[in-house]
C-alpha cells in the first residue's frame, strides 16, 4: 500500500462525517435542486464544521463564504461538499509544508515539543524510521527524562528502526542531555539528530522554562538549532490547540506542526483554525501505529475528506 | 470568554426594562450566545442543543428580581443547568466489599490511562488503605509494561509480573487469579490504548470485560479533548458499558466542555479528576468547578468562600448599621482596606476573578496592588483618632505631617481623603434608606461585585456573594479601588462607582 492510499484510508475512516452530516441534515435533502442557500441550511453547515472542531469563528466564516458562492448546477449535498473543500484547500494550501532535512546543517537538529500525550516519542520513532530508510544517518535523544520508561520507549523505537539513542537512564537533566545528544551528532557527522521532549502542559510556566532552557543550551553548539521545532498535536484536541501553539511558540519559536492520530473518529479540524490563526506549516499527520503511519499533509486531501468530498 | 459572554449578555438584555418575566425571544437571543460561549469551550454538539433546550425552559417565564439583571439571571440559571448536567454530586468510585474489586481503564492512545493507573494506585492505598494490584495489558506501546512496573513501584503497591507472549486476555485472568490469590483488594487493569472505531481492538476489551467482571469500567479522557469526545465516549460505553469517566490534565488551561459532551452521551459519572504530575494529583471531581471553568468564570467559589472566611460577621453587621446610619469615618475606611487584606489582599482577589488574566498588566501599569492598599493603611494610621473621626480637621499642616509620617506625599494624602469624601457622601444619599435596601443599592451601582470592577454581572451566585461580600466590603474599598480603577483602566471600571443601575 503507497503512502498516499494509506493517507487516504486513514482521512477517509476519519472525516466521512462531515459529508455524512450533511447528507443527514432535512433541511439541506429539501434544498437539493434550488440554486441558493438558506439560512437554515447554512447554520447546518455551520454546525456540521464545528463538529469537526475547526471552531466557532472558522465555522462561521467559511459556512458565510458559502453564502456568497455561486453554484454553477443546483444546490446539493455534493456541491455543497465540493464549495467547502475549495475553501478549505484555499486556507491549507499555503501551509502543506513537508519536513526537510537541510545539508548544510550537520546534523539538522528537529526538537519535539507538545504537551503529555499527544504522540511526541512515537512521532520521533516515525520520523526517525523514514528518514533511516531513505539513507540518511539519524540520532535520537530522549528527551523526556521525567515521564516513567519514556527512554525505554524510544530505546525500542530505536532498536526497531536501526538508530542509536541517546539516553540518561536514570532521569536527569534534559537540557544536558541534549547537549551532549548534539555533540555527539557532530561528531558523528549525523544527518538529522531528533530531540523527543517531556510533555508539558502550555499554562506550566516552570515546565515551559525548562523547555527554553534546552535551547538555550544546544545553541551554545549550534546558533542556528535547533532548525526545526516541531509542535506534535493530538488530532482529537479541541480549541485548547489555539493556546497550545501560541505558548509553546512562544517559548521555542515552533516552526511548524504534526498532528497525530488521526486515523481516529476524531477530524482534526482545529487544523484549519491553526492555519488561519498562525499559518504555521504542517508537516505531517499520523494515521496509525506503524513507522510508515506518519504521512506528508496533503491539502487537497484533507480539505476533501473535511468537506466529506468522497475520497476515491 | 466568559467576559465576552457576559458582556453579550448584557447587551442582549440592554435597554430590556426590568419586565415582569424573560421572554421567549429574550432567552432565545441569550441562547444564541450560550451555544458560541459552549462551543468554544469544546462542548460538544449535541451536548450544546440539549443544554440550551433545558436553559430554555427554566428561564422562559422566570420572574425577573428586582435586585438582579436578566443577564446576571441567565448566568445563574446557565451556571446551575451546567452543575446539574455535569453531576450534581460527585461520586466516588464503587469498591466492592467482597475482594479484589477490579477496576478497568480503557480509552484512546494518550489519554493517561497508565499515569491515572498509577494514581489511583497511590490513592488508594493511601486513602483508602486498600491492597492494591497494579496490572498492564497493554502490549501494543513500546515500554508501556515498564512504565506502570515503574508507577506502582512509585506508589508502592504491587505489579502483576510480565510474562512474554501473553494475549492481553490472557493477562487479565491471570492478573485476577494473582489477584485472588495474593489477597489483593483492588486489581486495576491498564490496557493500550485503542481508537473506538477499531472493531477488533474493542472486541478484546469486551473479552477482558467478560474474563474479569469489573466493578467499574473507566474511561480515561483528555480534557482537552475537542468534539470527537462524543463519539468516543459513545462507541467505549456502547462497546463495554462504561461506570464512569477520569478526566485527565485538568491542571491544563483546556476549558473541559469534553467532560460535559462524555456526561451527556454516556450518563456515566465523571469520577476522577487529574490535576498535575505528581503522582498524588488525582482528585474526586468537582462539578461546580468544572462548570465555573467552562464558562471560565474563574474561581468564584473559592472567592465567596475565602470572603466568607475573613469577614468576621459582628464586624460586618456593626458597619452595614452605621453605613445605613451615614455614618461613615475614617476607621470604617480602614476595617474595609483590612478585610479586603484578609482575603488574600488585591492580588489574591484578583486571582480569582474571572477574565482577569489579560488585564493583569494594565493593573500593574495603573500602580493598583496590594502595596497601594498598604499605603493607604498607613496613611490613615498616620492620623491621629480625633482625625480618623471627623476628617475636616486635616488642614495642610495635619496633612504634611501625616504624609511625613506614613512614608507617602501629600498628594496621596489628598487622594485619600477625596476617596473618603466621595464614599460618605454616597453614603449620606444611601443614608435615608434602611439598611437592606441601602445594601442592594450599593451592590447594584458601586458594587463590591467582584470589588466595584464592574464584575458583578458576572457573578453567578448573585445572593451569596452580596451576602458574603457586600456585608464586609460595602462600598469603601469598592470606592477606593473603583475610582483607582476608574481613572487607570477604562476597560475595568466601566461602572463607575456609584453609577446606578
Amino acid at each position: 500500500m503507497n503512502w498516499f492510499k494509506k493517507l487516504k484510508d486513514g482521512l477517509s475512516k476519519s472525516t466521512k462525517k462531515v459529508s455524512e452530516s450533511l447528507a443527514n441534515l432535512p433541511s439541506l435533502s429539501a434544498l437539493i435542486g434550488k440554486s441558493k442557500l438558506d439560512a437554515t441550511s447554512l447554520e447546518e453547515v455551520e454546525d456540521a464544521l464545528i463538529a469537526a472542531d475547526l471552531g466557532t469563528a472558522s465555522s462561521i466564516r467559511l459556512a458565510a463564504a458559502l453564502k456568497a458562492h455561486k453554484f454553477t448546477g443546483p444546490v446539493d449535498t455534493k456541491s455543497i461538499a465540493l464549495a467547502l473543500a475549495e475553501g478549505l484547500e484555499t486556507i491549507l494550501e499555503p501551509v502543506a509544508k513537508p519536513l526537510k532535512i537541510k545539508a548544510e546543517n550537520r546534523p539538522h537538529v528537529v526538537l519535539l515539543v507538545g504537551v503529555n500525550g499527544s504522540g511526541k516519542t512515537t512521532t520521533a520513532g516515525k520520523l526517525a524510521q523514514n528518514w533511516h530508510a531513505q539513507g540518511k544517518k539519524v540520532l535520537l535523544a530522549a528527551g523526556d527524562t521525567f515521564r516513567a520508561a519514556a527512554v525505554e520507549q524510544l530505546q525500542i523505537w530505536g532498536k526497531r528502526t536501526g538508530t542509536s539513542v541517546i539516553a540518561d537512564t536514570n532521569g536527569g537533566d534534559a537540557a544536558a542531555l541534549a547537549y551532549r545528544a548534539l555533540a555527539q551528532a557532530i561528531e558523528e557527522n549525523a544527518d538529522v539528530l531528533i530531540i523527543d521532549t517531556a510533555g508539558r502542559l502550555q499554562n506550566r510556566s516552570e515546565l515551559m522554562d525548562e523547555l527554553a532552557k534546552i535551547i538555550r543550551v544546544i545553541r551554545k553548539l549550534d546558533k542556528s538549532a535547533p532548525h526545526d521545532s516541531v509542535i506534535v498535536l493530538d488530532g482529537t484536541v479541541g480549541q485548547n490547540a489555539l493556546s497550545q501553539v501560541k505558548a509553546f511558540s512562544a517559548v521555542a519559536d515552533v516552526s511548524g506542526l504534526i498532528v497525530t492520530k488521526l486515523d481516529g473518529s476524531a477530524k482534526g479540524g482545529v487544523v484549519v483554525a491553526l492555519a488561519e490563526e498562525f499559518g504555521l506549516p504542517v508537516h505531517a499527520v499520523g494515521v496509525g501505529e506503524e513507522a510508515d503511519d506518519l504521512q506528508p499533509f496533503a491539502a487537497d486531501e484533507f480539505a476533501k475528506a473535511l468537506a466529506g468530498v468522497g475520497v476515491d | 470568554m466568559f467576559d465576552t459572554l457576559k458582556s453579550k449578555l448584557a447587551e442582549v438584555f440592554d435597554g430590556l426594562a426590568r419586565r415582569g418575566a424573560l421572554s421567549e425571544s429574550d432567552v432565545g437571543a441569550a441562547l444564541r450566545e450560550v451555544r458560541l460561549a459552549l462551543l468554544d469551550a469544546d462542548v460538544a454538539l449535541p451536548a450544546v442543543k440539549a443544554f440550551t433546550e433545558k436553559v430554555r425552559e427554566q428561564a422562559v417565564g422566570v420572574a425577573s428580581m428586582r435586585a438582579v439583571r436578566p443577564d446576571q439571571q441567565v448566568i445563574k440559571i446557565v451556571h446551575d443547568a451546567l452543575i446539574e448536567m455535569l453531576g450534581g454530586d460527585a461520586e466516588s468510585l464503587n469498591i466492592s466489599t467482597n475482594p479484589p474489586s477490579v477496576i478497568l481503564l480503557a480509552g484512546l492512545q494518550g489519554s493517561g490511562k497508565t499515569t491515572t493507573a498509577g494514581k489511583l494506585a497511590l490513592r488508594l492505598r493511601t486513602r483508602d488503605r486498600k491492597k492494591v494490584m497494579l496490572a498492564s495489558l497493554d502490549i501494543t506501546r513500546p515500554a508501556a509494561r515498564e512504565q506502570l512496573r515503574m508507577l506502582g513501584g512509585q506508589a508502592g503497591v504491587g505489579v502483576l509480573n510480565e510474562v512474554d507472549g501473553e494475549s492481553p486476555a490472557q493477562i487479565a485472568k491471570r492478573a485476577l487469579q494473582a489477584a485472588k490469590l495474593q489477597a489483593y483488594d483492588v486489581l486495576i487493569l491498564d490496557t493500550a490504548g485503542r481508537l473506538s472505531i477499531n472493531e477488533v481492538l474493542m472486541a478484546e476489551l469486551r473479552d477482558i470485560k467478560k474474563l474479569t467482571k469489573p466493578h467499574e469500567i473507566l474511561l480515561v479522557a483528555d480534557s482537552m479533548t475537542g468534539q470527537d469526545a462524543v463519539n468516543t465516549a459513545e462507541a467505549f460505553h456502547k462497546a463495554v458499558g462504561l461506570t464512569g469517566i477520569a478526566l485527565t490534565r485538568l491542571d491544563g488551561d483546556a476549558r473541559g466542555g469534553a467532560a460535559l459532551s462524555m456526561r451527556h452521551v454516556t450518563g456515566c459519572p465523571i469520577k476522577l479528576a487529574g490535576i498535575g504530575e505528581k503522582q498524588d494529583a488525582l482528585e474526586d471531581f468537582d462539578p461546580a468547578r468544572l462548570a465555573g471553568r467552562i464558562l471560565d468564570m474563574g474561581d468564584v467559589v473559592a472567592l465567596v468562600e475565602k470572603a466568607a472566611e475573613a469577614i468576621e460577621v459582628e464586624e460586618a453587621e456593626r458597619l452595614a448599621k452605621r453605613m445605613a446610619k451615614g455614618q461613615f469615618d475614617m476607621n470604617d475606611f480602614l476595617t474595609q482596606i483590612r478585610q479586603l487584606q484578609k482575603m488574600g489582599g488585591f492580588g489574591g482577589l484578583m486571582g480569582m476573578l474571572p477574565g482577569i488574566g489579560k488585564m493583569q498588566k494594565q493593573i500593574a501599569a495603573a500602580g493598583i496592588d496590594d502595596r497601594m492598599i498598604k499605603r493607604q493603611e498607613a496613611i490613615i494610621l498616620s492620623m491621629t483618632k480625633k482625625e480618623r473621626i471627623s476628617v475636616g480637621l486635616l488642614n495642610s499642616s495635619r496633612r504634611k505631617r501625616i504624609a511625613a509620617g506614613s512614608g507617602t506625599s501629600v498628594q496621596e494624602v489628598n487622594k485619600l481623603v477625596k476617596q473618603y469624601q466621595d464614599m460618605a457622601r454616597m453614603m449620606k444619599k444611601l443614608g435615608g434608606k434602611t439598611g437592606a435596601a441601602a445594601m442592594k443599592a450599593m451592590l447594584g451601582g458601586a458594587g463590591i461585585g467582584a470589588v466595584g470592577m464592574g464584575n458583578a454581572s458576572g457573578v453567578p451566585d448573585l445572593s451569596v456573594l452580596s451576602r458574603g461580600l457586600g456585608k464586609g466590603l460595602g462600598g469603601g474599598v469598592a470606592q477606593g479601588l473603583g475610582s483607582g480603577l476608574a481613572n487607570g483602566l477604562p476597560g475595568l471600571g466601566g461602572k463607575p462607582a456609584g453609577k446606578k443601575k
